[in-house]
Parts: C-alpha cells; sequence; structure tokens
C-alpha cells in the first residue's frame, strides 16, 4: 500500500540524504581569511556615525579602514541622519561624525551648552552652498550665472509648482538654507518649491541637462553628482562676515563652510588612538571625490574603496598616525 | 435592500445633493470676495510660540535623560531587554557569533525549518511558496541582509502579539477599554513615523531597541483591533450556553471566546506581520540593519536598480509571510467548523518532516555548503542590470509627454481646488466644512468637524494642512476611480484575479523609496509626482476590498438578472455595485487613510505642505515642533474626512463596526 511503502520509504530516502551531505568543509574551519587586527586592546571600539550622503561616506570609509588595518580598533558603523547623530553624543551611543556642515544650532545646544561633543578641526575639505544651472544653460546663456540677470529669465524657468513665478528648487531640509530670504531681499520674480530630498535635487538637475530644460536649483560642492554632470555655480551677492546675521534679512551669498570632525567628550578624554588619527585626518576635495567616485560610481564598497586610496595614498595615511 | 426605498428618503437625498450645491456655491462666493486674506499661512523656516514650546518639551527630555529614574530603571531595562532579543536572533539566522564567521542556523536549516513550518501550519502550496521564495532571495545576493530583517521583524511581531492579544481581550470585553483605546490606535496608524523617529532615539538610543519600537508603534493596532473584532463577533448564545453550565468568566474566555475569535485572531497577527514589514526602510534611518538599508544606501547614488533589487526581496518576504499566515487561518478555520482532529499520516509525515527539517538545521551549524548562501546561481546582478535599464529608458522617452500630463493636470485640477482650500479665509472653510458635514451626516458630525477643526488651526500649521487636503482629496478621487475599475473587473472574473492580485501585492510592499527616482524623472519634483506615488500605494487596498465586495455579491441574484436578460453593463451598474455598497464604502475609507499614510512620501518629492514640515522637523532640531505639530495635523485630517465619510455612508447601512471599517483588508 502507498501508506505503508512511505513510511518506510521517508526516513530511508532521510538518511541517505544525510549521510550524502556531510561532505566539505566546516564552518570556522578555514581562518586564513579572518583580519589579524584582532583589537590590539588600546583601542578599544569606536562608534562612527554614518549620514546619509556619499561625500560623509567616502571619508568614513578611509577612517574606519585605517583604524581598523593600523590601530586594530573595532569600528561600529551607525547609519543615521545628522541630528540623530549629534543627540548620540548626549546619549553617548555616537563617538564621531567625520564631516559636519556648520550647524550652529546643534554646536551651541551639544558643545556649548551641553558640552557633551567637542570640535576635532577641519577634515580639509570645503563646503560651499549656492545657486547651480545645468552645464548646456550656463554654455547658452552665460549672462544667467549673475542673479542679477535671473529675473530677465523667470518665465523660463516657470513650473507647475511655481505659478506665474519662477522657480528655485531646493532640496533637503537637513541643510541650511536662506532661500526664501534671499529670493524677498533681491527683489528677484521666484517661487522656492521644496523639493524634499536631495534625491529629487539629483533626479531634476540630470533630467535638465538630458533634455535641455531650465532649471535653478539650490546644491552644493562637494557633490559626487558633479562628477556627471557639472552644474554651474550662479553668483549671489559677496559673502561678508555677519551678512547672514539676521536670518529674515539675507541678501548674501553663502559662506564657505569649513567642514570638520566632531567627537563625544568622552572619546576625546578617552586616550584611544583612534581619537588622534580622528583628529589628524585630512584631506583635500580631490581625494574626497576620488574615493566618492569609486563608492558612487564605480560600485566599490565602502572597504574596498578606502583600501583603493589607502594603497595608492601611503604618506598621508601616515602622517595621520603620527602620535597614536 | 434598495429595491423598496421610503419615498421620505428618497426625498431627503435629493435635499442632500442641492444642500451639497448650495454650500460649494456659498463657498466660491466667500472665496470670491475674501480669496488671499486670514489664510494663517506660515512660511516653511516659521515656527510659532506653541511649536516652541514643543521644542522645549523635546529638549527637556534630553536633558533629563540620565539623571530622571524613569529612565534609568524603565526605559534602559526594556531597551536592553529588547536589544537581547534581536541579537538573539541575529545570532541564530544572520550575523556572525564570536569566533564564529557565521550564524549559528545557515541557509539550509532556516530554509528547511520555514518550509517545514509553512506545510505544517499551512499547506503544501505556501510550503512551496515558501522554498521557492527563500531560495529566490538567496539567489538576489541577499541573504544575510533578508535575515536581518527577518529577525527584527519577528522580534517586532513577537512582542506585537504579547502586547496586543491582551489589550485586544479586554477590548473585546470591556466597551469602555475598547471606546478609550480606539482613538489612541488611530493615532497610532496615521501619526507619520517621522515624527516620533528622532525622540525614539533619545528615549531607547541609536540601536535595535528604537527600530523595534518604531516598527511594533506602527504593527500592533491591527491585532488589538481583530482580537477585539474577533471577541466581539461571538455569538451571544454560545456565550449564554457556557454561562448557564456554571462556567466561570475565566473559563468562559479560555474554552468559548478565545477559540471562536481564533480566525480573526490570525488575521490580526497577519496584518500585524504585514504592517511591520511595511517599516523596513523607514527603520532602516535610525540603523536598523537589513534590507532598508540597502534601498536607503542605494538612493544616495540613484542606483535604481539596487534598489529594487533589496526592494524585490522584501516583496517576496511580504507575499511569503502573508500567504503562509493565511493559509494557517484557513486551516485553523476548517479544524474549527469540521471539528475533526488531522489524519494520522499526516501527523506523522509532519513529525518526520520537523525531523528532517533539523537535520537540515545541523548541516548548516557545522557545514559551510549548508551554512553560507552560494554566490551563483545570481539573480541579482540581471535584475539590477534590467531594472536600470527600465528606469533609464522610461526617464528619457516618456518625460517630454508625462511632463505635460502633468502641467495639465495641475492647472486644471488641482490649483483651483488647492486655491479654494488654501486661499480661502479660515473661518469661511470651517463653516462650509462643518455645513457639509451636517447635510452629509448629523448635527453630531458636524460638532465634531468643528471640534477637529479648531484643533487643526491650533497646530498652527493650517495652511500647510489646506495645501495637504487638496492632494489628499484628488488623490483620493483616483483611487476610487481605479478600485472601482480594476475591482469590478477583478470580482467578475476569477482569471484577472489571479493574475492582478500579486502585482498588487507588489505595488502595496514595494517600498515608496524604490520608485521614487523614476516617478521624479517622469513628473519633475511636484505635487503631481506626490499624488501619483500616493495613488500607487493606496489603490491597491482598495482595489482589493472592491474586488472582494463584488465578489460576495449572491450569485443567485447576478444569474436571476442574467436570466431576465440584463446586459452586463447594467448588471454592473443595477446589480453588483449598488449591492455591493458597502463594500465600497469601506474600500474608499481604507483608499484615504492609504493616500494620507503617504503624505511624508510626498514631502520629499516637492509636494511641500505637511509632508515638508514632518521631514524638515526629523532633520531639523529647530523645527521639531512644528513638525511634530504637522504629524498631528495629519492625524487630525484623517480623522476629520474618515468620520465625515463614514457618517456620510452610514444612513444606508448602519452598523459597520468602527474597528472593522478601519482594518479590513482583502
Amino acid at each position: 500500500m502507498a501508506r505503508k511503502s512511505l513510511k518506510l520509504l521517508a526516513p530511508l530516502v532521510a538518511a541517505l540524504l544525510f549521510t550524502a551531505a556531510c561532505g566539505g568543509a566546516k564552518v570556522g574551519e578555514d581562518s586564513d581569511d579572518t583580519d589579524s587586527g584582532s583589537a590590539s586592546g588600546k583601542c578599544g571600539t569606536v562608534n562612527l556615525a554614518i549620514n546619509p550622503w556619499v561625500g560623509y561616506e567616502a571619508n568614513a570609509a578611509v577612517v574606519a579602514y585605517v583604524a581598523e588595518q593600523e590601530l586594530g580598533c573595532k569600528v561600529v558603523k551607525k547609519n543615521i541622519l545628522e541630528q540623530v547623530a549629534w543627540q548620540g553624543f548626549s546619549t553617548g551611543v555616537v563617538d564621531v561624525i567625520i564631516e559636519n556642515w556648520g550647524h550652529d544650532d546643534l554646536v551651541k545646544k551639544y558643545i556649548t551648552d551641553e558640552k557633551v561633543a567637542v570640535d576635532a578641526g577641519s577634515t580639509g575639505v570645503k563646503g560651499k552652498i549656492g545657486w547651480f544651472v545645468p552645464p548646456w544653460l550656463a554654455k547658452e546663456h552665460p549672462d544667467v550665472l549673475d542673479w542679477k540677470n535671473l529675473n530677465k529669465y523667470a518665465a523660463q524657468f516657470k513650473t507647475s509648482e511655481s505659478g506665474s513665478k519662477g522657480q528655485l528648487l531646493d532640496g533637503d531640509p537637513s541643510y541650511v538654507t536662506n532661500d526664501a530670504a534671499l529670493v524677498q531681499n533681491l527683489n528677484l520674480n521666484f517661487k522656492v518649491v521644496y523639493s524634499g530630498s536631495e534625491t529629487a535635487l539629483i533626479t531634476a538637475m540630470r533630467q535638465a541637462e538630458q533634455q535641455k530644460k531650465w532649471l535653478l536649483t539650490y546644491f552644493y560642492t562637494p557633490q559626487w553628482f558633479l562628477n556627471e554632470v557639472p552644474a554651474v555655480n550662479v553668483k549671489l551677492p559677496e559673502y561678508k562676515p555677519g551678512c547672514d546675521a539676521d536670518a529674515k534679512k539675507v541678501a548674501c551669498d553663502y559662506p564657505e563652510y569649513d567642514l570638520n570632525k566632531i567627537v563625544s567628550k568622552k572619546f576625546a578624554d578617552s586616550g584611544s588612538p583612534a581619537y588622534t588619527l580622528v583628529k589628524n585626518f585630512q584631506w583635500t576635495d580631490q581625494d574626497q571625490n576620488a574615493v566618492a567616485k569609486s563608492i558612487a560610481v564605480d560600485k566599490l564598497s565602502a572597504e574596498d574603496a578606502a583600501k583603493k586610496w589607502v594603497e595608492a595614498n601611503q604618506d598621508e595615511v601616515d602622517a595621520w598616525l603620527q602620535g597614536t | 435592500m434598495s429595491i423598496a426605498l421610503p419615498r421620505a428618503r428618497v426625498a431627503g437625498r435629493l435635499n442632500r445633493g442641492w444642500s451639497v450645491v448650495g454650500i460649494l456655491a456659498a463657498w466660491l462666493i466667500g472665496y470670491a470676495l475674501f480669496h488671499g486674506k486670514q489664510t494663517l499661512s506660515l512660511a516653511p523656516a516659521d515656527i510659532n510660540g506653541f511649536h516652541e514650546s514643543l521644542n522645549d518639551l523635546n529638549d527637556s527630555v534630553g536633558a533629563n535623560r540620565n539623571s530622571n529614574p524613569l529612565f534609568l530603571y524603565f526605559f534602559n531595562e526594556i531597551k536592553v531587554g529588547i536589544d537581547q532579543i534581536v541579537v538573539f536572533l541575529q545570532n541564530l539566522i544572520s550575523q556572525p557569533v564570536g569566533d564564529r564567521p557565521l550564524p549559528y542556523v545557515g541557509w539550509l536549516g532556516v530554509v528547511a525549518l520555514a518550509t517545514w513550518a509553512a506545510w505544517a501550519f499551512g499547506n503544501w502550496r505556501v510550503s512551496l511558496l515558501t522554498l521557492a521564495g527563500l531560495l529566490f532571495i538567496g539567489a538576489q545576493g541577499l541573504w544575510q541582509e533578508s535575515m536581518d530583517t527577518l529577525a527584527l521583524t519577528i522580534t517586532a511581531v513577537l512582542l506585537s502579539l504579547l502586547i496586543g492579544i491582551p489589550l485586544g481581550i479586554w477590548a473585546g470585553l470591556s466597551d469602555r477599554f475598547n471606546a478609550a483605546v480606539t482613538p489612541v490606535l488611530d493615532l497610532m496608524q496615521t501619526m507619520p513615523t517621522f515624527v516620533y523617529l528622532a525622540p525614539l532615539t533619545l528615549l531607547f538610543l541609536i540601536g535595535p531597541a528604537a527600530a523595534t519600537i518604531a516598527t511594533l508603534i506602527y504593527a500592533v493596532p491591527p491585532v488589538i483591533r481583530l482580537t477585539a473584532h474577533g471577541i466581539r463577533e461571538v455569538p451571544t448564545d454560545s456565550v449564554e450556553a457556557g454561562e448557564s453550565l456554571g462556567s466561570t468568566r475565566g473559563q468562559l474566555l479560555r474554552k468559548v471566546l478565545l477559540p471562536m475569535a481564533k480566525p480573526s485572531i490570525v488575521i490580526g497577527i497577519n496584518q500585524t506581520i504585514m504592517a511591520a514589514l511595511s517599516m523596513v526602510t523607514i527603520a532602516a534611518l535610525i540603523d536598523a540593519p537589513g534590507l532598508g538599508q540597502v534601498v536607503v544606501r542605494a538612493l544616495q547614488t540613484l542606483d535604481v536598480g539596487t534598489a529594487f533589487n533589496a526592494g524585490l526581496s522584501i516583496v517576496v518576504l511580504a507575499i511569503v509571510l502573508d500567504r503562509v499566515t493565511t493559509a494557517a487561518s484557513v486551516r485553523v478555520e476548517k479544524q474549527q467548523e469540521a471539528g475533526v482532529a488531522p489524519s494520522p499520516l499526516r501527523r506523522y509525515a509532519v513529525i518526520g518532516g520537523g525531523v528532517a527539517a533539523l537535520v537540515g538545521a545541523y548541516l548548516s551549524y557545522t557545514y559551510l555548503w549548508a551554512a553560507e548562501f552560494p554566490d551563483s546561481p545570481n539573480v541579482g546582478s540581471p535584475i539590477i542590470r534590467a531594472a536600470t535599464s527600465v528606469s533609464d529608458w522610461t526617464q528619457l522617452h516618456l518625460a517630454g509627454f508625462t511632463g505635460g500630463v502633468k502641467d495639465g493636470f495641475t492647472a486644471g485640477v488641482l490649483d483651483p481646488l488647492e486655491a479654494l482650500l488654501s486661499g480661502s479665509p479660515w473661518w469661511l472653510v470651517v463653516a462650509a466644512i462643518t455645513a457639509l458635514a451636517y447635510v452629509l451626516g448629523t448635527w453630531r458630525t458636524a460638532l465634531l468637524s468643528l471640534v477637529l477643526l479648531a484643533l487643526l488651526i491650533g497646530t498652527g500649521v493650517w495652511s500647510d494642512a489646506m495645501v495637504t487636503l487638496a492632494a489628499t482629496l484628488v488623490a483620493t478621487v483616483f483611487v476610487t476611480a481605479l478600485g472601482l475599475l480594476v475591482g469590478v473587473w477583478m470580482g467578475r472574473s476569477d482569471r484577472a484575479d489571479a493574475v492582478v492580485r500579486p502585482v498588487l501585492d507588489a505595488a502595496q510592499t514595494m517600498p515608496a523609496f524604490v520608485y521614487l527616482v523614476p516617478f521624479l524623472a517622469l513628473f519633475q519634483p511636484s505635487r503631481f509626482t506626490a499624488i501619483v506615488a500616493a495613488v500607487l500605494y493606496a489603490a491597491p487596498v482598495c482595489i482589493k476590498i472592491i474586488a472582494d465586495a463584488i465578489r460576495g455579491v449572491s450569485p443567485t441574484t447576478v444569474e436571476a438578472a442574467t436570466a431576465a436578460g440584463s446586459s452586463p453593463w447594467q448588471i454592473i451598474t443595477k446589480v453588483q455595485v449598488p449591492m455591493a455598497r458597502r463594500g465600497i464604502t469601506l474600500a474608499v475609507n481604507q483608499g484615504l487613510i492609504y493616500v494620507l499614510a503617504m503624505v511624508v512620501v510626498g514631502g520629499l518629492v516637492g509636494a511641500g505642505a505637511l509632508g515638508y514640515d514632518v521631514i524638515a522637523g526629523f532633520v531639523q532640531i529647530s523645527l521639531f515642533g512644528k513638525g511634530l505639530a504637522a504629524g498631528v495635523a495629519i492625524v487630525l485630517l484623517g480623522v476629520l474626512l474618515d468620520r465625515i465619510t463614514r457618517a456620510a455612508a452610514q444612513e444606508r447601512e448602519p452598523g459597520v463596526p468602527a474597528s472593522l471599517a478601519r482594518q479590513t483588508r482583502a
């Protein structure tokens, strides 16, 4: 009977399968691949915040790689947004922010008032916020690159979202923007449209270049996307210290941001060699762009991208390691 | 039921139509006279006193977290406990343990155990589906990420059940508790996650605990509602019979109420699992490990292909879990109806299968080939390449056409509606909506609307709320139209249903982040893009409910109508749609709630208004209060629209249980 034979057959098949399966390498046997840096005791764990943009990731990848390979640290990467990362200083779960864009309000709250974080110096990279147009437009209408001529072209910049005015597309609300005040104080016939994300900005710019459409956006350098579409900066009235003191009366360009590193007070006082590494870490826009391109365009993993750069620039890395 | 309407009712409905027209006319006249005045608008970067006080509240939480005993002994304990559960599950299936480079149970073990469980609790069909689904995920190259997601989802679901089932039982037994808990559940389901994501990391730190709790907040309401519903639906004579036999309350619960409510509870578990999986991408923003990370990171470089591949894994996981739990609930129901134990053969086979699965688990613990998913066959790369080229092609070739559609629609429909809502003085809008609520419902509806609108003004984001309301109404009309079109088709044809349903499941569980890039390319950052995204997310639910309602119309009625010589069109319009009206009302209501759930995503693609406020509040510490207020405004809009539509439908079909009306999903 079918039922009976099944009763007998099933364990037999299982036993056969089992004996057949018991071959091959065992888990944990081949340990030649495991890293040699099994925590040299002195360094310990570093909690590194990973904020969601590629330039940041480039910094983080290289610092993490050097800390793990050269100092034997255990680097724990935490994928979080900026404000949450700063908050992590006070709750003690974040040690390092490796690229900070200004954020005066957070500096005041966590460095000046609560004293849970400290500035660990410049990364060497300069951040610049501004208004950008697609390359084709800069080439065909070079005069659009001066804010004084923007009103002349307002009608071309019009979209379904800007009503009768030209559209100025703003992006990720994480970054500082004075655009609404700027438009008003410079008497521009434009309306700020809040796209709400960097994804939206980049997609809009890519489309504008592909299809030769008019577009004026808020954007920033360094940014991996500018390697693909080299958008051009529009000149605004020159920045002078203090001209942006009153947010409502701003009528000048954005300042140049010296992108810096922020570490928790606890980490700075710990005497960890990783802190010395973070403090010494400094490179150039070109360096960052090279690693960012490996990640964004060549699709390397963060670790491979860092390895590639470190192997080509060992002397720079050695300079960071002094005093560790 | 709709054959012999009393005369008075017909006259009443005619009057109702004219009243609505009258109110709208008065509104238009008012708009013409006063537009642009007293619109209570507030610039995106500006905040008011109320928002500032919310900021202060947030600051004080941060300042007290290290000294307050509530934190030291309550939140921290919860955090530690949840972290341990997640880490345990991760060690089991996804992450290396100590010196061991791999988790305890490898792919073979997970596949074997899951396939066995699907068969034991469901049937052989879902068991095959589970096998195929898990192997597919592995071949996508996303095994570890998927297992991380699964570990977090399982933790959130287990905790949801632990909390939700007892609360659901309580809500089922006590009317007072039910009335108290319902608005809280409404709040938990409509409040955008972005609003409480940052505060959660303050309470529970960055890590698995915060991500689990964020998921739990969204996932626990369904199981509470459906457990309560199940207990309430137990026929009174069964309860009375139990009581007359002298059962105590505890016996009554264990022997009568819970067994009879079991099918409903299992559906609740299914809903909770789906809700938990829909949080995967958002939880990734506070470092939840797994598939969400892949999606979010791919988006940084606009890598649609990689994001799609990961999104597909989420869809596969969701479909497998959905079908298995549904099959399990069917089995429970059948056993209850038939009252027979499973056959000895099946029992023997289940035990045998269990042993085989355990052997698989042991092999995957010991041997490398069974522990680490093989690199080939690799379906991930072709999927990534295909998705990328489809996305690129669409962007390049369709953008001209779709841009025109967007411009025309925005100018013709959206702009006028938005002008009317956000350009009218606040008192005019309040008066008009309250009047509409009175005409469509009762004086109670009108009073409730007035209170809700007053609260909306209190949030300080009135003008943004009106802009969002305009987009929401437009999106809901689209969702309803699609729901009727596709739902009636599916309801009338089994073949159409079989083909379309998986597509709907995919549209519902594919994270919105995945398709934002092509949408942005097609329609630019605009309110229209947000509406399209909302329609894509909300239409599946609406379609499924309408399809089920149409299918639920008694076949004898349809046959009688066919025999009487009615054309298919007449059958649809005169028989099926009117008789499925209750289901259709429910579908519209659900569509609306789902549209509102997408307001925040809309803020990421240029819709501005409340969605943008919420996002800005998440990323800018000085805008925290405004983001919270905007989140509350979304909840208020949801309750307002929900109560008005429900009141409007109530007259014709009394007794749709409130809890069910918000929860049922086909």
